[in-house]
Order: structure tokens, then sequence, then C-alpha cells
């Protein structure tokens, strides 16, 4: 796949999310929009993981600590042919695998995740037996920002780096916001950088919603041999829909026909450019 | 969707639970600084949005770290605040469970927990978010009173009691408009269950957002086949009104419990645990979440599939009648 053909991508996984959060009438919009980008690069250019045969032992792992961006998830996996996108039409209904957040029920996902403060211990794990095991396959999280403050995130940033667990990436979704308004105003994580490097993580930032950024970051780790790796993602809560960027109430919502249509043209409008 | 029936059925529809809750924290925080609300990003969701609009001091806000809190409203109850703990059920009840056994319960800190959008209120957002385990896990732990109220009636009335309580409370919500239930009775007391209403055939005692279906249950019984049931909410499931119970099971008619909660360790095994120590011999049907993989769904369909609806209901009680 080209970096051109990687960005159309960007912009047909929005507009899937988009599409099946319209139909469930449910789902998280604003995080999944946030998050589009890494999942992307992760799935296509990152991952070594086997569509027909994922459950093999060396695949790379990712666990969506920030499961509610559910939506982001599934529209990438049914794009790499885990499972046919018709099935998403089922999102949410009446005994359907595919619920709100992510469950193993779901060919390719790893982990049931949902409640925050789970990915990262359990990725902790992954990589501790990897490591026992000799084995070079890598394990990544994707954290929201609103959820580090929950006590088990610090717990396990301490394990990692006692551990030195290099295997592990911590990707964490930087959008500065969650249900109630700006993190900042919620409870501040600011200094999120200086933070990591004091509890023994190598961090790297990079914008969030540029793919030859985050591929660069994702794909050259360990940053520095014996540090498990934090990656701040810059993005935009929302990103891609003028009138949703950066307002609160598009954590979960779900769009107007109107507002749908919008969504759409405005999409379309951002291919044509690439 | 049977539950939308409400409107030819005679009872009067209210509001969502939790609407009253945060109405009520309102009104009581205008005549008593004391009064704190402790969020953890779930003002949202709690409906406490204008409650800190309006009073910015009494509420305290600790992001997303629910064990966080717990801890922080047990200090705050020990320093003589009414702090109201206020996150989704689920999290409250499971994440934060040793600060509510140790920091709360054990130290005797009065605060009151306040579980919203409880049992399985968030529906298709699966069994994280769903609370089936909180009767049971706070039932098990001394000192706390559980309560899950049924109507906006007893939603209003808990949450004054709370209020005063010098004892840890527990309460849930859920998301869902509710009717009133009884408005002939209008007692409320922790521990003490309320009946909403009378029959001599049967009795079905239900709790939180089940009481409602129960009554549909009971009213379809008697429009159908002249079976009159008794309707109890058994709100305060800890500690138990033992005193109604033996007056229940005296005429040695079946009984059926009903809640939003797993059937291990929760309302119904609480009343079974009683009854049959005492030697009765009731016929004796527990309804809830059975112990599987929960279904995947909306709360109604949730209720629906596992029986916890009139129909579900009619037919446990027909068949335990052997009609
Ligand atoms: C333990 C736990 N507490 C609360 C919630 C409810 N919740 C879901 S999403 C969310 C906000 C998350 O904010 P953030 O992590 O910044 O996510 P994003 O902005 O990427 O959507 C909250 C409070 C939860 N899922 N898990
Ligand atoms: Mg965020």
């Amino acid at each position: 796949m080209t970096n051109k053909e990687l960005k159309l991508k960007s912009v047909f996984l929005r507009k899937n999310l988009l599409k099946y959060i319209y139909i469930a009438k449910a789902g998280h919009t604003g995080g999944s929009l946030s998050c589009v980008d890494t999942l992307n690069v992760l799935y296509n250019r990152v991952l070594n993981v086997d569509p027909k045969n994922f459950k093999s032992p060396d695949r790379d792992r990712y666990i969506q600590s920030k499961g509610h961006c559910v939506e982001a998830l599934f529209v990438t996996l049914a794009d790499r042919g885990f499972f046919p996108e018709s099935d998403l039409e089922t999102l949410c209904k009446y005994q359907s695998h595919y619920i709100g957040h992510p469950t193993k029920k779901v060919n390719g996902v790893e982990q049931n995740t949902g409640a925050l403060g789970h990915g990262l211990p359990i990725c902790v794990g992954e990589a501790i037996a990897a490591k026992l095991d000799h084995k070079s396959h890598r394990i990544f999280t994707l954290l929201g920002d609103g959820e580090l403050p929950e006590g088990s995130n610090w717990e396990a940033f301490l394990s990692a780096s006692q551990y030195k667990l290099d295997n592990l990436y911590a990707i964490l979704d930087n959008n500065k916001q969650q249900i109630t308004g700006y993190n900042k105003d919620v409870m501040n994580t600011d200094s999120v950088r200086e933070k990591l490097e004091a509890f023994g993580w190598a961090v790297r930032e990079v914008d969030g919603h540029n793919l030859e950024e985050l591929e660069e970051a994702l794909n050259n780790g360990p940053f520095e041999a014996g540090k498990p790796n934090f990656i701040i993602a810059h993005t935009i809560k929302g990103k891609g829909i003028s009138y949703m960027e950066g307002v609160t109430k598009w954590h979960h919502g779900v769009p107007s026909p109107e507002q749908y249509e919008l969504a759409m043209t405005e999409l379309t409008e951002a291919e044509v450019l690439i | 969707m049977e539950l939308d029936k409400i409107e030819e059925k005679v009872l009067k529809m209210g509001k969502a639970n939790q609407e009253v809750f945060s109405q009520i924290m309102q009104e009581l925080a205008e005549t008593d600084r004391d009064i704190i609300a402790v969020t953890s990003d779930s003002r949202g969701s709690g409906k406490l949005v204008p409650f800190g609009e309006k009073y910015p001091f009494q509420i305290v806000e600790v992001g997303i770290a629910e064990q966080n809190l717990v801890g922080v409203a047990a200090g705050l109850a020990s320093a003589g605040k009414k702090a109201f703990a206020v996150s989704p059920a689920c999290f409250l009840s499971a994440r934060a469970l040793e600060q509510i056994k140790n920091d709360v319960c054990y130290s005797d800190n009065p605060v009151t927990l306040v579980g919203i959008s409880s049992g399985v209120s968030y529906g298709a957002l699966g069994t994280t978010h769903h609370s089936l385990h909180d009767y049971a896990a706070l039932r098990a732990i001394n000192n706390i009173i559980i309560v899950a109220p049924a109507d906006n009636f007893e939603t209003e009335q808990a949450v004054r009691l709370a209020a005063k309580s010098s004892k840890p409370v527990y309460m849930r919500f859920g998301k869902k408009a509710m009717p009133y239930l009884d408005e002939s009775n209008q007692t409320f007391e922790f521990g003490k269950g309320r009946i909403v209403r009378k029959g001599e055939d049967i009795t079905i005692i239900a709790s939180g957002e089940t009481v409602y279906p129960a009554w549909l249950a009971a009213q379809k019984l008697e429009d159908e086949n002249g079976i009159k049931a008794t309707v109890v909410s058994m709100h305060t499931i800890k500690p138990l009104d033992t005193d109604l119970l033996n007056q229940l099971a005296s005429n040695g008619n079946p009984i059926v419990t009903v809640e939003e909660h797993m059937v291990n360790g929760g309302l119904g095994e609480a009343c079974a645990s009683y009854l049959f120590q005492k030697g009765n011999t009731n016929k004796f049907k527990i309804v809830g979440i059975p112990d599987e993989y929960t279904v995947t769904g909306s709360q109604i369909e949730i209720f629906n599939h596992y029986g916890i609806s009139e129909n579900g209901l009619y037919k446990t009680c027909k068949e335990l009648l052997a009609i």
C-alpha cells in the first residue's frame, strides 16, 4: 500500500465508523475519530497479525485500553479482513457479538476491555511472558488521556520499567478531552512526558494525525534498550468533522441525518485533496 | 416494547430515578453546605452538571479514578461532610470495592455511594458496564445499607434519608423513566419493604426497575386469569425486611423474586436464605440474570430474554400456580 493509499484509507475508515455509529444509533464518535489514524497505521503498517490465523503465538499484540472507541477498532479490523464488514450492521443489536466495547468473541480482538485502566496491566503481563519465552513480538496498547488518572495505569507504569519491558508500546491518544470537558479542568495530566520519563519510560511525541510520524515512531522501537516505550500522539477529538472537532458533547453522539450528510461531504472533500 | 404500554395501565409516568436524585441533591445542597457530590468524570451521567454549576464548592471531581473517588469520599465523611460518591454502579461497586469495604464500611465513614446506570441500564455497552454483582458483593460486607429504589417517590425518600444517615449507604438507579407505583402508599423507611399491590394468590418480591414489570405482570394475571398477586418493592436489599417476609410467607402462597442482578447472591437468595432457614415451604422461584455470558442488547432486550418482563413474570407465576 502506498502512502497515498494509506491516507485514503484513513478517510475511508472515518466514513465507515460514522456509518456504523449512525446505523447503530450509538457510539463513541469523538474518541474514535481521534484514534483512527493510529489504528490505521498499526494494522496496515506495524502489527504482525494475520486475520486468517489470528491466534498465532508469535503475533504482535494490540490491546485497546480505551475500549469505548470500539467503532474505530471494528472498522479497521473489518477492513483488514478479520470479519466481513457487513457484520457491523448488527452493531449493538440484540444477540450480536459486535457490542459497544471490544470482546474476544470478535475475531481480531485480544481482550475484553471497556472499563478504563485495564489494558496496560494486561500488556505488562503479555510483555513479561514474551520476555520469559524469548519471543520477539511486540505488545501495543492505546490509552485515553482522561483514562490516565486510573491508579492501575501508574502501578503498571512502574512494573513495566521494573521489568525493562522494551517490547511494550503504550500509545496515548492525547486529544485533551474526556466526557466532562478538558482534561486540565477535570484532572490535570499535563507534563505526561516528564512523569513517564521519571517512571523510567522512553517517550516520543508525534502528531497523531500524521501517518508518517506515527509509523516512524511505532516501527522504530525500542527507543532506548531496556525501557518501555511511550508515544504521545497529539490528536484532536472529533478529527475530520468540522462540527465535532474539540466539541465535548461528541464524546458519544449520533449525527442527525443532516449532520451525517455533512460529515460525509466533508470527508469526500478531504479525500479529493489527498 | 411491552414496557411502553404504561399509559393504558393507569400508572402515572414519572422521570428517570437518576433525574430525581439530582433534583433532590440540588435542593439539599441549597440549605446544607456540607452536602458534597464527589464525581469521577461522571457528573454528566449522574445528571449533576447543573448541580456543579450552582454549587461549584460542593462538588469534588477526581477524574476517572473510582478508587480515589471512594477514598476521598471517606475522608470527606470522616471530616463531617455528607459525601455522595457518584459513579456508574459497575465501576463504583467493583473497582472501588476495597475502599468501600475498608475505608467506608469497616472504618464507619457514612458515605453515600450512588451507583448510576445500574444493572444492565447500559445495555449494549456490555458486561464491563453492567452491575450484576453489586448486591452480592456488598451484601457480603458488614455495615452498609443497600437500596434500589423502584420509583421517583422511593428515590426522593432514599436520597433524603441517606443525607441524614449515620451509616454507609449504597443506592443504585437506572436511566429509564419510571412510573409512580402506588400513590396511596407514601411511607418509606430503609429496611421496610413497600407493598405496591395487594392480592391473595401469589407474591412477587421485586427491587429497583424490576418492580415495574412485576406490577404489569400482576395486572395481566388479574385481567386474563382473575389471579391476584401481591407485589412488593423490596427497595432495601440489606437489611432485609424479615417481618414483611414472615408475613408474606405465612399464607403459604408461592413467591417469585425478581431483580436486575445475577441470581447468585442477590435479593432472591437473600429472601430464600431467610425464609427456608425459618422452615417455610412456599414454592419459590428466583428470576434474575443467570450465571452465564450475558446476552447482548438493550436493557429491555436483556430483560425480555431472561423473563424479567411482564410476559416473562406472568408465565413464571402461572407455572408456579400450575395453571
Ligand atoms: C473505569 C471506568 N470509569 C469510567 C468509564 C466511563 N467512561 C467511558 S469513556 C470515558 C472518558 C474517557 O476519556 P478519554 O480516556 O480521554 O477517552 P477519549 O477522549 O479518547 O474518548 C469515561 C469516563 C469507564 N469506561 N471505565
Ligand atoms: Mg481524551
